[in-house]
């Protein structure tokens, strides 16, 4: 609680500064020059045709959420073994946690869409993609101990080892579903894009992609973890006026 | 006036000792939770009424009646606790929360123990499986280590749930997802001791490993976190 | 900041339950040995300063010393050597006083021989201690809970509403065991609506109000 700096006042502080808003700008174009990569300038694939689009926008979202989780687990042991156990980590693996929740739930419905077009099913139950199933549920489930209320730094605490036990749960999970497949001898599932032969521009079509996506995600955290950091002042600030009311029922 | 220091494992024993205790006394574990899980056995049936399928499948439903049940046999132990708020008297008592945790942990393997007995008995009647003695060493085995990972992560989260009052309600949403490898892995195994769906006795055993890796990590896990997650 | 010879100090203390201030910018003394009296209207912060003496709710701002230990880095060793008795009795209810006792013997390590004695002290019969706590009268959980004060041997001993529901001879019962704690050097603090009888027993009154502390004198 010590460490939040008192704002000038929480309501009407803007959360982007000239950097962000710079990193912002080059998101944006990134995506423009993405969308024109992916559906004009780049070859339909010989097996798939169309359908390998959708590649670039399945692969970086998938690897945001799994960024997002890292980033997480990262800014919750820094906090946790930080000597000062700065607020401002916590915050900033609570954004990324919602960020990446968000991308977790737009590569499934990616993927499974690619999925239907490929395999003809919506769902597999593929290694990778159940693991990530877990994954979104763990993390939704991440968001709500957050949510559980008390202190801040109760909050950053009770999360932070959350966090923790989940980077040792997910491979757990990944590891099982990945010897229960085995152990059923069906063909080994295709991924979508294991069977689609790149050429240069598709390469970096997807790599582009990647990048681009990582530069939202940042952008994204940025702002949101300044938003995070600006309702806890809020809660601080209010606490200013409830001492206040307080006073007076002395009098 | 000042305290002897107490180890870890005295506070565990103590904490063990009496939710057994008032485990035995109270018994609503044998009155309420096991006839739930004797209904969801039968329900199963019903849900899947062909006998072929039953038999094949009989592994899967005695795991999931038993993490059905681990909820609600998880929830009961931290109810005693905040019944009449004996978890703030222990916290003050300054104890080792490690302890608790150990302590609430070995009540829950003993209960879900005594609770898996009763299912898989029912399932041999019920989903009419076949088990050798070789099949009953894999599974008694399969048994304890799986219950050793369900109840370090039940009494991790359960604890988290009884502090944060109100919000017993996200325990499923946090067990469930977690003791998934257990639900895998003690269902593969209990594959290969009824001898159904074509698995031998042998492929069983590496599951246990699973287990046994995944009951090391959370009970060392959980002796470190419980305290952070239950104090305020 | 804190001396040796004072059990609590409190500057300035800050309480939050959710949002709200339970206890705002309270600051408070205590010498060891003494007995306070806590008086105040329902919602004045009585039992949240109990409880923050006790550790068992986080200081927010502020800073609060209990038996030496600072409570903002050192609450676990303070709790140590501090009992509480809330509104809750915190005893399990489908066992008997004996099986209770016995559980907090276990816990902080007493003998045989200090569990029996608390349970004397509290006037706990042979009959009523292998009795299940449910199946007890108010007055009869809340002996069984003082006697499991005793055998925590704590040094701060933290008491809220200690005489409700108890008969005259428990009242009294309860008097001379906070007397007998002080005259071994412990110190308490009471909250109380029952200002005759608390106040009797207390050498010093202090009142809550809107979450903070206004002295109302020694007696």
């Amino acid at each position: 609680m010590n460490s939040i700096q008192p704002f000038p006042s929480p309501l009407t502080t803007p959360t982007g500064t000239r950097a962000s808003r710079g990193l912002g700008l080059v998101v944006f174009l990134g995506m423009v020059l993405l969308t024109m990569l992916g559906l004009f300038f780049t070859d339909e694939d010989v097996v798939q045709g169309s359908t390998v689009r959708l590649m670039y926008i399945h692969v970086p979202t998938a690897w945001v959420a799994y960024l997002a989780f890292i980033v997480t687990a990262v800014a919750s042991a820094m906090y946790m073994w930080g000597k000062q156990h700065s607020l401002t980590f916590d915050r900033i693996a609570g954004a990324s946690a919602e960020v990446g929740v968000i991308f977790m739930g737009l590569s499934l419905v990616t993927g499974s869409l690619w999925g239907r077009l490929t395999w003809g099913t919506y769902w597999q139950w593929d290694p990778r993609l159940t693991t990530t199933v877990f994954l979104f549920v763990t993390y939704v489930g991440y968001l709500a101990v957050r949510d559980l209320g008390g202190s801040h730094q109760q909050r950053a605490k009770r999360s932070g080892v959350v966090a923790l036990l989940a980077v040792l749960e997910i491979p757990l999970v990944h590891f099982s579903v990945v010897l229960w497949r085995s152990l059923h001898q069906e063909a080994s599932i295709l991924q979508p894009n294991g069977n689609v032969t790149m050429d240069g521009l598709m390469l970096f079509t997807l790599l582009f992609g990647v990048a681009v996506f990582t530069l939202l995600f940042a952008w994204m955290v940025l702002h949101r973890q300044r938003v995070l950091t600006l309702a806890d002042a809020i809660d601080d600030g209010g606490l200013e006026t409830a001492l206040q009311e307080r006073r007076n029922e002395v009098n | 006036m000042t305290q002897h220091p107490i180890s870890t494992m005295s506070v565990a024993r103590a904490i063990a000792t009496k939710d057994l205790r008032i485990e035995w006394r109270s018994k609503v574990l044998v009155n309420q939770v096991l006839p739930f899980a004797g209904i969801v056995m039968v329900l199963f049936a019903f849900a899947l009424d062909n006998d072929g399928i039953l038999q094949r499948v009989a592994p899967g439903l005695v795991w999931l009646a038993v993490l059905f049940s681990s909820l609600i046999i998880v929830q009961r132990t931290f109810a005693i606790e905040s019944a009449d708020n004996a978890l703030d008297a222990i916290k003050v008592a300054g104890v080792s929360s490690a302890g608790v945790f150990l302590g609430k942990a070995v009540a829950l393997v003993v209960q879900l123990l005594l609770f898996e007995c009763v299912l898989v008995l029912l399932s041999l009647v019920l989903y009419q499986v076949h088990l050798s003695w070789g099949g009953a060493v894999l599974l008694v085995t399969v048994s304890f280590l799986a219950n050793i990972g369900i109840a370090a992560m039940g009494a991790l989260y359960g604890g988290l749930g009884a502090a944060a009052k109100g919000r017993e309600t996200l325990l499923p949403l946090l067990l469930l997802p977690a003791v998934a490898p257990v639900l895998i892995a003690a269902t593969r195994a209990t594959e290969s001791a009824f001898g159904v769906s074509g698995a031998t006795l042998g492929e069983g055993w590496p599951w246990v490993a699973l287990l046994a890796v995944f009951g090391a990590l959370f009970t060392f896990g959980g002796t470190l976190a419980f305290g952070v997650l239950t104090e305020e | 900041m804190s001396s040796v010879d004072e059990a609590v100090r409190l500057h300035n203390a800050v309480v939050l339950l959710g949002s709200f201030p339970a206890l705002a910018e309270a600051s408070l003394v205590v010498k060891k040995g003494e007995i306070v009296l806590i008086s105040g209207a329902n919602g004045a912060g009585k039992t949240t300063l109990l409880r923050l003496c006790a550790g068992l709710v986080p200081l927010a701002r502020g800073e609060a010393t209990v038996l030496g230990f600072n409570l903002s880095t050192q609450r676990r060793e303070a709790q140590a050597h501090v009992g509480i008795l809330g509104h809750a009795n915190g005893l399990y209810l489908d066992l008997t006083a004996q099986e209770n006792l016995q559980f907090w013997g276990a816990i902080v390590g007493a003998s045989t021989r200090e569990i029996a004695l608390s349970g004397e002290r509290m006037g706990l019969h042979t009959r009523l201690l292998g009795t299940t706590v449910a199946k007890m009268s108010a007055g009869q959980r809340r002996r069984t809970a003082l006697a499991t004060l005793i055998i925590r041997r704590a040094s701060l001993w933290l008491l809220d509403e200690p005489h409700a529901g108890l008969d005259a001879a428990g009242r009294d019962e309860i008097d001379n065991i906070l007397r007998e704690a002080t005259s071994a050097g412990a110190t308490v603090i009471v909250a109380s609506h029952e200002l005759e009888r608390a106040g009797a027993l207390a050498t010093r009154r202090i009142e809550v109000v809107g979450g903070a502390i206004v002295e109302r004198g020694a007696q």
